[in-house]
């Protein structure tokens, strides 16, 4: 029996985790110094180990032979149903470490909440995605410092990429009825009953980074339906052509 | 985050201390180990921060042409891989400048001879990647004479250098296992991939012999990185301990090698190979390499984007300091 909600559900995961990783791969060789470097691509290499069990698990929810790089590389744009939110582009170190904060703050209790679900698959994932989750987490929110508490120019910055990317933190609370039926079994973790802890650890870091909470304004949505920014066609295109190019290759 | 270096010797100029220089000689020949406060000649010390400082460019430069396939990789895996092979390659880089730095010269001088062009590095780094086989021939060939340099050097008589070396070579000899084995992948795949592990060979074979360095009878450093035990084996020695080792490799591959003279002597058991082309080796170390100025341009804006980074996160951590010395 396929549990539709369930399979859409992980492929949701699974794509924010593939996409941010994809985004994250740009910075490899071109960070600012090689400590950070190092410690973009461990961030990277997290996720794809996320993305890889999401999808193949999903998979095999679909029962129709789907394997992790079926899902991942053979899927269009409006087959994507990441958070607008990791797609955002690198615009500066800024924008990609406010990205990750404001995406790890998030999933660090997410992952955490996840751990009693009633899907061994998933709390076992969880258990794993938790203690990751929580240093990119850190790592992000120590940067988020001292880039806000840091020069002028680094205020600015940091103060830009969160005034831009602040309306697609809505989407995360989204709870649709994919989720909601999936909370109900318990299986799902309810994003509203982690808002609170979202607030709590962007209201303090933002604090120590001197840095303003944008007031609520309108929030984006669409990528859990597959209506995107138009980066996404710009992800998935280099990420797919081998793929897509040689179709019969195994790699 | 960027540590000064500690010791900053006088430095010694001109002719050496007889009994010092002797005494010197008599440790190498004992195969002690020589530390960074140890008693050393200007020369040893000048020689072991030009190859140390050489050898971490070449980590970080070398970064780039596989960065080049991250985007790209066509599996998750094989993206996961490529990540984790590019960071050990940054790690390498750290690695190596820490054991520079111990001589006596800042990271930040390092960088800046690089970005400076004042120093060079591998001009393997110079060569394009051109197709997704390139980065198992990279793994395969250029890790692998990387290993064949570098398992000599875990012996070199300088510590901080010797033990940064053991640390890489097991790290090494994985990317080198790890390119072979998308190399098979491929072979096993269509003919299409085929044809991309034999064009990526095509293309990396003579350059990797380069690495080894100008053939013994043109080579300037040899005698006395020789005699300190920096070095152990000639360039040439070095060269064919790969060829020897990388041919069979090749035929279990089910590819050519692009030398029309390579064939085994009995005799000797060695394969005897054809001569690299030297003008092109010279000319790419002089920065005339399809890739060198792109290489430069590359490093030096992702030094020049990163420089607000970096001036934050001093600014940063010089006012936590001066909070903490007020309170
Ligand atoms: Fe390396
Ligand atoms: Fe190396
Ligand atoms: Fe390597």
């Amino acid at each position: 029996m396929t549990d539709t909600a369930l399979f859409t559900y992980c492929m949701r995961l699974a794509d924010d985790s593939a996409i941010l990783s994809q985004r994250l791969g740009e910075w490899c060789g071109h960070a600012s110094h090689l400590e950070e470097d190092i410690a973009l691509t461990n961030i990277a290499l997290d996720l794809i180990g996320h993305a890889r069990e999401l999808y193949t698990y999903a998979g095999q929810i679909e029962g129709k032979g789907r394997d992790e790089d079926a899902l991942c590389f053979h899927r269009v744009e409006r087959e994507f149903n990441n958070l607008l939110l990791v797609e955002q582009p690198n615009d500066d170190f800024a924008y990609a470490i406010m990205r990750q904060f404001l995406f790890s703050a998030f999933m660090h209790p997410f992952w955490e909440a996840m751990m009693n679900s009633k899907d061994e698959q998933l709390a076992g994932l969880a258990a794993k995605a938790e203690k990751e989750a929580a240093y990119h987490l850190r790592h992000s929110a120590e940067w988020v410092i001292r880039l806000g508490d840091g020069t002028e120019e680094s205020h600015n910055r940091i103060s830009d990429a969160l005034e831009f990317l602040w309306m697609y933190t809505g989407e995360m609370f989204e709870c649709d009825e994919v989720v909601s039926s999936l909370v109900a079994k318990e299986v799902a973790v309810d994003p509203m009953s982690i808002k609170h802890l979202w607030d709590e650890t962007v209201n303090t870091v933002l604090a120590r980074a001197n840095l303003e909470r944008p007031t609520e304004s309108w929030m984006q949505t669409g990528g859990r339906k597959g209506e995107h920014s138009e980066h996404l066609g710009h992800i998935l295109s280099p990420m797919q052509y081998l793929q897509r190019s040689f179709p019969q290759a195994q790699w | 985050m960027y540590t000064q270096a500690l010791n900053n010797p006088a430095v010694e100029a001109g002719v050496e201390d007889e009994e010092k220089l002797a005494a010197f000689q008599a440790r190498i020949d004992r195969e002690e180990k020589i530390e960074p406060n140890d008693w050393m000649p200007a020369a040893y010390r000048k020689t072991l921060v030009r190859q140390i400082s050489q050898h971490a460019h070449s980590e970080v430069v070398g970064m780039l042409p596989e960065g080049n396939w991250v985007t790209r990789a066509p599996s998750l895996k094989r993206k996961a891989i490529l990540l984790a092979k590019i960071q050990d390659e940054g790690g390498h880089g750290l690695y190596l400048y820490s054991a520079a730095e111990t001589l006596g010269v800042s990271r930040e001088e390092l960088v800046d001879q690089l970005l400076t062009g004042k120093a060079k590095y591998s001009s393997i780094f110079n060569y394009p990647t051109l197709n997704w086989a390139d980065v198992g021939a990279v793994g395969w060939l250029v890790d692998g004479a990387a290993i064949m340099n570098q398992i000599p050097l875990c012996r070199c008589s300088f510590g901080p250098y010797s033990r940064a070396m053991i640390r890489i070579c097991k790290e090494e000899s994985f990317h080198q296992r790890q390119g072979y084995d998308l190399l098979v992948a491929m072979m096993k795949g269509t003919a299409e991939q085929q044809e991309m592990v034999q064009d990526a060979v095509n293309r990396l074979w003579w350059p990797a012999l380069m690495m080894f360095g100008p053939s013994d009878k043109d080579s300037k450093h040899s005698a006395a990185s020789m005699k300190w035990k920096i070095k152990r084996f000639t360039n040439d020695e070095l060269r064919q301990k790969f060829v020897d080792a990388t041919v069979p490799q090749a035929k279990v591959l089910g590819i050519s090698l692009p030398d029309i003279d390579l064939k085994l002597n009995e005799e000797t058991g060695h394969w005897e190979h054809g001569e690299p082309d030297w003008d092109e080796f010279y000319n790419t170390i002089q920065g005339n390499g399809i890739c060198n100025k792109q290489r430069m341009k590359d490093r030096i804006k992702a030094h020049e984007d990163g420089a607000w980074v970096r001036e934050a996160a001093q600014a940063y951590a010089a006012k936590q300091a001066a909070k903490k010395s007020a309170a």
